[in-house]
């Protein structure tokens, strides 16, 4: 076995005192950290399994546990952090790629976390949301360049495929596969609830699912995994994903031993055979090839359906953009480097692309520069935490906002980071049956529904605030935002002005 | 009438709802003081094998043979809640036999003990219910 | 915009917020009238204007020079305009020109020069843009204004035009000697800015082609309503509401072929859950303009008066969170901020009424046809 050069990085604290030893710590464990010793009749546990995920913690009736960080440490040193020096510890020994699931935890700077919001003081009158209607109702999809009128002088009101979201919040893409039939039950059942949309992400949709259908974004993928005509015909919306802020410029993989029954059937591939999604779309080398892939999916749809192309925010995305918003797509989705992953490299999750609040800035600036913003809604995701970044996102010049780690947190999801081992203890990212099952449906749909309703009301205040009662008027209304600690060339990309100015 | 029920589907195996309803029944207000280092009495038993498991406590029949089989008049039921009156019960197991559920046990103190719904401890509403991490076990009307 | 006259920043370095007063009087008969009742009106009100700005536009008032441009434009400087008219000479035949008659008043101070051309599109130069006549003398105000320093055109319309300075209104009206003119519409502004440095060209009305606005209020959703706006090559030199509502108004009117009504539905379209109890018919063209024209409805307070080739529009926001009265009295309508405004020039109007948040007041001369103005209009009574 060699020598094991990596110390274990949790510690498992259990006051012995309070433990009554009723053993759900063991049974909860799918990591076997916990067992109990007979000889001493009380529990132990090997913290080197320990992922920190909370689900003894949560479960442990009398508070007993806690985890904590080992202090346990390397030398000090300001370059060979101890994370550097265990990851070369890691792939001496395994020889491969390092693998990491969720948004980088590395610390780069948070540009929500650096704009603050306007509010009216005499000059203008904020409005109070309990007294007077607070509207956050979005329409997403083209808009119409000119006004036609037929022989009586009406407005002929035909528009192309529009999506319309009571919130401006949808889930973005997360595969069956990647995470659990459960989890994909409770973010189709919320978004029904909530007047907004899920996303199938790449790996179809299963059958129980097509009941909500209306509420469902059905995205085609390198790999096409899933995808036929009942398929894209089955959603409101059609999302072709060219990337992922995660993990720009590669595809996916999606291990053999995730692909059971139901899996392979909706996947449309052979029982544990890994599911592997290409780099690219090898039908589309350049933007005309996207061009095509637009228009064959209208076709497939006969034109009833908007086509969102979803794109990692990557340094030239305001260009890329400019060309797909030509392309005929309806929506432009943009997904930060920030935004999650059910598996990535680790080292390209950490280092690839770019944060999302600047991407989606020179992408609105851009468009609107070119006279074409109106051809597109857009969505931005990868990492929105809350209702003030949307809030933010919004008046930065998005449409709507796409969560998902948001709404994985919600159904439980504590961020452990070990989505890749398949062993989620909240029965999330698995699809081994005795841990899908702890993520009742019900319960889950309930925490969405509960979180983006909370969400909501928070917006309506804000806007309230701002003396705005409609979600369109703050769109692109970069004037309610002002940077705090930017400097020059951060505040000219946001477009926004300094605190102050 | 509002009865508990169990989907197994749910149901993790995890055991906390017999001690949440151990705890509820012992009368004391801590715990860790209430459930440290004994041997619960819990009313409600996981049942288990394989991978399925379920809860299983008095379904509170509306044609109740625990009260048809019990000797001393102990076992009554309550605007449907099928109670136990501990200080009559003779310790006779006829209720045992009786029951197609195994829905009743010995107490600790040497008397048969069954749910009650919580009607009869502190909580208010079954502890089991609230102690359930994964709304299995539900109380409501069918 | 030009660094010849003030210390602090000009207007258009940074947004510029004001609470006003704001009144318009039009004689559906076509009967012109001098801007005198305008005046008496709009003094009333003084305490809602601080001294920082003032203006007035009248229609109807050239009817001699009726189908040339009337710019009106601010000079800063000589070479300001030597540049404007050397690009006023490249682009448009010059009927006539000359300084813009005022008389001196001691309120009114740091007055430019201030000329008047009566104007029209060079045909050679006009063919060769592709443009229709009003879009090309749009593109060549809106790049005066954005490019010669010191020269600013504040009136671009046809047989109309604006007095402003900085000054109480009625002062303006004074030195601008609005006496002696007749119109058969007025419509006069008092401005209250909170910031302002007091620059003339940001004075109100505003103006482009034909179209002026008044407006009282503050919006809030003026960014976006900016830059949206501005991918139609407008460029809101002024950070001021009543510029970008002058751009909107412009590209929906003339540009998109709205009615003003539709226009009405989109700068204060009804809340969704009003549209939704619409008639079906009526509910998808309120849905359509809503969603098309997103970016371009306006939140926050505000009132407007906006005057057009042979009529005035009155809106309020849809909460209605500045005040608006309108009164008609046989073939006049009256609009002001002030009930009080109006009763001092007619003390007994047959019906005097507070327009509802939201719900556009739109008056036609009677000699315009039924739609002239594309499509259908309201007549006042029908309301």
């Amino acid at each position: 076995m060699g020598i094991n050069y990596l110390y274990p990085p949790f510690e498992i604290i259990r006051n012995q005192d309070r433990c009554i030893a009723c053993r759900v710590c063991e049974r909860q464990c799918a990591n076997l950290v916990h067992h109990y010793d007979e000889d001493k009749k009380r529990m132990t546990a090997d913290e080197s399994l320990c992922v920190n995920c909370h689900r003894c913690v949560s479960l442990c009736p009398t508070r007993a546990l806690k985890i904590v960080k080992t202090d346990h440490t390397f030398k000090e040193n300001a370059n060979w952090k101890t994370e550097v020096i265990e990851d070369i510890y890691r792939q001496a020994q395994s020889g491969g790629v390092l693998l990491a699931s969720m948004g980088t935890p590395k610390e780069y700077p948070v540009y929500w976390d650096k704009m603050l919001i306007n509010a009216s003081q005499v000059t203008n009158p904020s409005i109070d949301p309990l007294r007077e209607p607070m509207e956050t109702r979005t329409y997403l999809g083209k808009k119409s360049a000119k006004i036609t009128r037929d022989g009586e002088g009406r407005i002929i009101t035909s528009t192309t495929g529009q999506l319309k979201l009571d919130i401006p919040i949808m889930f973005s893409a997360m595969s069956y596969g990647s995470i659990s039939y459960n989890a994909h039950k409770s973010l189709a059942m919320a978004a029904s609830e909530l007047g907004t949309f899920y996303n199938t992400g790449e790996g179809g949709l299963h059958k129980d699912f097509y009941q909500y259908g209306k509420n469902t974004i059905v995205q085609v993928a390198s790999g096409r995994f899933g995808v036929h005509p009942e398929y894209l015909n089955a959603g409101a919306a059609i999302e072709i994903k060219m990337g992922q802020g995660a993990k720009p410029g590669i595809g996916g993989h999606l291990p053999g031993s995730k692909i059971g029954e139901d899996i392979s059937a909706t996947r449309m591939i052979p029982l544990h055979a890994d599911a592997i999604s290409p780099a690219p779309h090898h039908d589309i080398y350049s933007i005309e090839d996207l061009r095509q892939l637009v228009y064959a999916l209208k076709e497939a749809t006969r034109y009833t359906k908007p086509v969102i192309v979803k794109v990692a925010a990557v340094h030239n995305i305001s260009a890329i953009a400019s060309g797909i918003a030509r392309s005929g797509a309806d929506i432009i989705a943009i997904d930060g480097f920030r935004g999650g992953t059910g598996a990535a490299p680790a080292r390209i999750r950490d280092n690839v692309g770019i944060p999302i609040e600047l991407a989606l800035a020179s992408v609105d600036q851009r468009l609107r520069q070119e006279g074409i913003r109106g051809n597109v809604s857009l969505v931005v995701g990868g990492s929105i935490r809350s209702s003030s970044d949307v809030i933010k996102a919004i008046a930065l010049g998005a449409d709507a906002v796409y969560i998902a780690t948001s709404a994985l947190v919600a159904l439980g999801c504590h961020l452990c980071r070990t989505c890749h081992s398949g062993k989620c203890n909240w029965g999330i990212a698995t699809q081994n049956p005795e841990l899908v099952k702890r993520l009742n449906p019900e319960v889950g749909s309930q925490h969405l529904v509960n979180l983006l309703t909370a969400w909501n009301h928070e917006i309506k205040e804000m806007m309230g605030g701002m003396g705005i009662n409609s979600i369109e008027a703050l769109k692109g209304n970069r004037l309610m935002l002002r940077g705090i600690a930017l400097h020059e060339t951060e505040l000219k990309i946001l477009g926004i002005a300094h605190a102050g100015q | 009438m509002k009865r508990i029920y169990v989907n197994e589907m749910w149901c993790l195996g995890c055991h906390l709802c017999e001690y949440y309803c151990a705890y509820a029944n012992s009368g004391i207000q801590d715990m860790v003081k209430a459930l440290k280092d004994k041997q619960i009495q819990a009313r409600i038993t996981v049942e288990q094998r394989g991978t399925i498991s379920f809860a299983v406590n008095c379904r509170h029949c509306t044609e109740p043979l625990c009260i048809k089989s019990c000797i001393a008049g102990a076992i009554t039921s309550k605007d449907g809640v099928i109670v136990i009156d501990q200080s009559r019960c003779v310790l006779c197991y006829s209720c045992i036999m009786a029951c197609p559920y195994g829905a009743l046990m010995p107490a600790r103190e040497g008397v048969m003990q069954k749910c009650e719904l919580c009607t009869t401890n502190s909580q208010g509403q079954p502890a089991c219910i609230q102690g359930c991490p994964n709304k299995a076990i539900v109380f409501e009307e069918r | 915009m030009d660094g010849c006259h003030q210390r602090i920043p000009l207007e258009g370095a940074f947004r510029n917020s004001s609470g006003c007063a704001i009144s318009g009087i039009i004689d559906r008969s076509g009967k012109r009238f001098t801007a005198r009742e305008a005046i008496t009106s709009i003094s009333v009100m003084h305490d809602r204007s601080n001294g920082l700005g003032g203006g007035f536009a009248g229609y109807g008032i050239y009817p001699e020079y009726k189908d040339y441009t009337a710019l009106h434009i601010f000079y800063y400087s000589s070479e300001a305009k030597r540049a404007c008219e050397t690009f006023l000479e490249e682009h448009f035949d010059l009927i006539n020109l000359s300084k813009i008659p005022t008389k001196k008043h001691p309120a009114i101070t740091d007055v430019p020069l201030i000329w008047r051309y009566f104007v029209t599109a060079l045909p050679t130069k006009l063919s060769f843009s592709q443009l229709d006549e009003d879009e090309y003398t749009a593109r060549c105000v809106i790049r005066i204004n954005r490019e010669i320093e010191g020269a600013y055109v504040f009136s671009s319309g046809k047989d109309m035009g604006v007095f402003k300075a900085v000054g109480f209104p009625e002062d303006v009206g004074e030195f601008y000697m609005l006496d002696e003119y007749e119109g058969y519409s007025w419509t006069v502004h008092g401005r209250y800015p909170t910031n302002t440095p007091g620059w003339w060209g940001g004075s109100h009305p505003f103006s482009l082609l034909s179209y002026s606005v008044v407006h009282n209020g503050e919006i809030s959703s003026y960014d976006a309503n900016r830059r949206y706006i501005e991918m139609y090559g407008y460029a809101c030199t002024l950070q001021t509401d009543t510029e970008v509502i002058t751009y909107m108004i412009d590209y929906l009117h003339r540009r998109m072929g709205l009615t003003l009504e539709e226009v009405s539905h989109v700068l204060a379209a009804p809340f969704w859950s009003t549209i939704e109890q619409k008639e079906p018919k009526e509910r998808e063209e309120y849905s359509y303009l809503r969603n098309t024209f997103a970016s371009m409805l306006i939140t926050g307070p505000f009132s407007i008066i906006l005057g057009f080739k042979g009529g005035l529009m009155a809106l309020n926001d849809r909460l209605k969170l500045r005040s608006l009265v309108a009164a008609e009295k046989a073939g006049r309508v009256y609009f002001a901020s002030e009930e009080a405004a109006i009763r001092v020039i007619e003390p007994e109007p047959d019906r005097l009424w507070y327009p509802s948040g939201g719900k556009a007041v739109i008056v036609t001369l009677d000699s315009m046809q039924e739609g002239e103005e594309h499509g259908h209009q309201l007549s006042v009574s029908a309301l």
